[in-house]
């Protein structure tokens, strides 16, 4: 490649610990890698698969998800529930094919600036060297149609293989 | 219908058209769909700016306002203030963050104005389908909670008190007065601390306007701003309270001693039946049931026995209390530093070793020495006294933070030593002198010039292992002087280490209780550490004092006096307006499967079995919408963070993403 790839991240930032740990970096002038764009939520709960999904298919390359760290929710506990849909979530991702740095999970707290902008700055380096997602062709195949559907069992690998053979 | 947006973009300044093509932006957000009118403007928050946006809404008959700007937790209610101002609901507003989320993180300015412009698409596609609501009114229960009976925890209660407003006051020993009650003089004033705390502490016991519950513990809490309902646990002190005269008799007659670890740390004994200290408010004593021979053997009641007014009362129970109140302070105090941690430092080991404490108690004439400083031995005077500073504090091996007040009572350590032991050495091994208060800093300066020895350096051990003649069976300080550049060995008879505050041991767990957040050194996180030091993350739930971080007596004070103007403040508004975010279901749509029912940190969600469908208490619900995430038949909906509402923002967010295979093109 002549250029560097430029990968877009959608960052889900929870209101009372991530948001503020973006605003913190802001004020505090960090420079990160000016490639998340951010919804904010209340709580990382919030953050349904189905927003993830949409935001892969709509074109990002990668989806930040941030919250208070574990025992610090502002919801109790909404931060463990975003980790148990995760971790299914990054199952099914896998089984698409989907690289696991395209979906990542972050804990930082609103004094965590620094630890924000760190996680933005590496995600984007992970994407970068993966480049762009191309959700069509890769997880949907390069017709349009579901490579899981043709492929019930034992599919991982076909994908995986495809997709080394595009990329 | 078709809605008809408005877009203002600031420039803050240059903060953000410095980085973002603020011009450029507001033409091409001109040309998207929905938008009827978008302009810039230097200072969207000036009255100015408001006015734009509100003769906007008037002329252009606007149903909808995005501005682009700062940080919504900034301006959000700014802006949400000029739509209402215009007759345009407040929430059919949305803010895209350009400045912290995006100018300010980047010199790259066409990546900058590339965000900006996407994140006004995702507010704009989000914004359309805003609906309008409405603040909740909520009631505020006109008691108030204090938890800790320590000088923060007092103050709080006495404030609120002479406010006219009812309070319960919850403290966990058997009397108030915390930590301030075992000091003997305060700095730098030298005012003993009994002289300034009995008289407010016995105020405290006297007042009709607060409920006093000492020996208690709150076990749960439950509610929000307004209607909290706490449960306290008062444990049995085996005396009945309406009997009991305080002669202190049965003290006097029981015959279990023990050492009292609590208030006089270990230095002298009590009895199983105790007041902690003599000018204990309430004066009732407690019976420890732990140590206690009745309780052990099944035998002796000497203390009912003997009792004259026949309040002892072995039968009692604990007692689970519910309260109703409207807000909380806590003011839960703060641990010492374990003194145990630092093993070359030697206390626990070498016996003429203080912490501060001890030696706090020993200063004070109501104490275990009667004001006496001696050694372990109880008869001999020391010659020479070595104070350590920062014990515990300002060490990346235990915390890194400064206590604040460690520099400042060493001092005054140094004046008391030297004004009763007025042949005896003193050293205060410092890093730094921290002496920034109100006449702290001529403190300091009295007690150089009253001939204190100050040498500069961390205290590498303490030891009694001999080297020359004049160290035989002294305690030797070693340290490198870092003023004169060279090691030092300084034999001395006594060594007092100054301990730093920490957050207390169980800080993580009360903070569970009413869901609160620490920081990382355990000490419980303010809302704002500059502006709104005494809120937390909780609404209606404020800290006062060293639990927030360490902190002297008139830092304490002061906080806690603001708390408790915070809590008067919510009482005398009697309702308060609460943000309508919150979730609701859709009963048509709801299966019943109970799914979101346990997912509520907040039990909000109950199930009606007769119709087989769950449904959200509005007043309980924070929220927070993991149930709206997790509902497999999409029946609930957050308002104001609807499914659709974040679809939509998602899908403008990546608006120049439609086409990823060109882009992809471009950049190879």
């Amino acid at each position: 490649m002549s250029e560097v790839y430029e990968p877009v991240i959608v960052g889900f930032l929870c209101n009372w610990c991530s948001y503020r740990a973006a605003d913190l970096a802001g004020t505090a002038r960090l420079h990160y890698a000016p490639n998340m764009r951010a919804i904010r939520v209340m709580c990382s709960g919030r953050v349904e698969p189905d927003l993830v999904l949409k935001a892969l298919r709509e074109g990002a390359d990668g989806v930040l998800i941030a919250g208070c760290h574990p025992g610090e929710c502002h919801y109790i506990e909404g931060n463990l529930k975003t980790l148990r849909r995760y971790t299914l979530l990054k199952r099914l991702l896998a089984q698409f094919g989907v690289e696991p740095e395209r979906v990542q999970l972050l804990w930082a707290s609103a004094s965590e600036g620094p630890a924000l902008a760190e996680a933005v700055d590496r995600m984007t380096e992970q994407l970068r060297a993966l480049g762009p997602l191309r959700w069509k062709a890769s997880v949907l195949g390069s017709n349009g149609y579901h490579p899981m559907a043709a492929v019930p069992c034992g599919g991982e690998a076909e994908v995986s293989d495809r997709l080394v053979a595009e990329v | 219908m078709e809605e008809k947006v408005g877009v203002y973009i600031c420039h803050c300044g240059t903060n953000i058209a410095d980085t973002v093509d603020v011009m450029d932006t507001a033409q091409w957000a001109s040309e998207q769909p929905h938008v009827a009118i978008a302009r810039e403007y230097k200072f969207m928050c000036s009255s100015l700016g408001q006015e734009l946006i509100e003769n906007d809404i008037r002329e252009y008959g606007l149903t909808r306002v995005v501005v682009g700007a700062c940080s919504p937790h900034m301006h959000e209610k700014t802006f949400r203030g000029a739509c209402q101002r215009a007759g345009l609901n407040p929430f059919l507003f949305e803010m895209a963050n350009i400045r912290e989320l995006d100018s300010w993180i980047t010199n790259n300015k066409e990546a900058a104005t590339r965000n900006a412009k996407a994140m006004i698409k995702g507010a704009v596609e989000r914004v359309v389908l805003h609906q309008p609501l409405d603040y909740l009114p909520v009631e505020i229960n006109p008691h108030t909670l204090v938890v800790g009976g320590g000088i923060a925890g007092i103050t709080s209660a006495l404030e609120l008190a002479n406010s006219g407003y009812h309070v319960y006051l919850v403290e966990r020993e058997a009397s108030i007065g915390g930590h301030m009650a075992q000091w003997d003089k305060t700095f730098p004033t030298l005012d003993c601390a009994a002289c300034i705390l009995t008289p407010r502490m016995v105020e405290v016991g006297q007042h009709p306007n607060i409920t006093l519950l000492t020996y208690s513990e709150v076990e749960n809490v439950e509610g929000y701003l307004g209607n909290f309902t706490v449960t306290v646990r008062k444990k049995a002190r085996f005396v009945n309270e309406e009997l009991c005269t305080g002669c202190a008799i049965c003290e006097e007659k029981c015959p279990k001693k023990v050492i009292d670890e609590v208030f006089n740390v270990g230095m002298t004994h009590r009895k199983a039946i105790y007041k902690p200290f003599p000018q204990a408010v309430p004066m009732y004593p407690v019976v420890d049931r732990a140590t206690c021979t009745y309780f052990i053997k099944g035998k002796c009641k000497a203390c009912e026995i003997f009792c004259p007014a026949g309040a002892i009362d072995f039968e009692q129970q604990d007692e689970l209390i519910q309260l109703q109140v409207g807000s909380v302070i806590l003011a839960t105090g703060f641990d010492a530093f374990d003194a145990t941690r630092i093993p070359q430092y030697g206390y626990g080991r070498l016996s003429n070793v203080f912490t501060s404490v001890e030696l706090e108690r020993m200063l004070n004439a109501s104490g275990p020495t009667a004001g006496k400083i001696g050694l372990r031995d109880r008869n001999t005077q020391p010659e020479s006294v070595a104070i350590i500073h920062c014990v515990g504090s300002r060490d990346e091996n235990y915390h890194e933070y400064c206590s604040r007040v460690c520099c400042m009572y060493s001092l005054k350590f140094a004046h008391l030593v030297r004004e009763r032991l007025p042949e005896a050495e003193v050293y205060n091994f410092y890093i730094d002198i921290r002496a920034a208060g109100k006449r702290y800093e001529e403190f300091y300066h009295r007690v150089m010039k009253e001939g204190a020895n100050f040498i500069r350096g961390k205290v590498a051990e303490v030891t009694d292992i001999a080297r020359t003649p004049e160290e035989e069976g002294k305690l030797v300080v070693q340290v490198y002087d870092t003023l004169a550049g060279m090691q030092r060995r300084i034999p001395v008879d006594m060594v007092v280490l100054s301990l730093g505050m920490e957050a207390r041991h169980d800080a993580q767990k009360v903070a569970q209780l009413f869901g609160l957040g620490c920081d990382l050194s355990g000490f419980f996180i303010e809302r704002h550490p500059k502006l709104d030091p005494v809120l937390t993350m909780v609404e209606g739930i404020f800290i006062a004092g060293a639990c927030q971080g360490p902190m002297a007596i008139p830092e304490s004070v002061a906080q806690a006096a603001a708390a408790a103007v915070r809590s008067s403040g919510l009482i005398s508004q009697e309702t308060v307006l609460m943000e309508p975010v919150r979730a609701h279901i859709n009963e048509a749509k709801c299966s019943g499967c109970r799914i979101c029912n346990n997912l509520c940190p907040y039990t909000a969600i109950v199930f009606h079995a007769e119709r087989q469908v769950s449904e959200v208490i509005t007043a309980m619900c924070q929220g927070c919408g993991t149930c709206v995430a997790a509902c497999p038949s999409s029946a609930i909906s957050g308002a104001h963070f609807t499914h659709e509402q974040l679809m939509a923002q998602v899908q403008g967010l990546l608006w120049d993403m439609s086409e990823p295979e060109s882009r992809e093109l471009a950049a190879v």
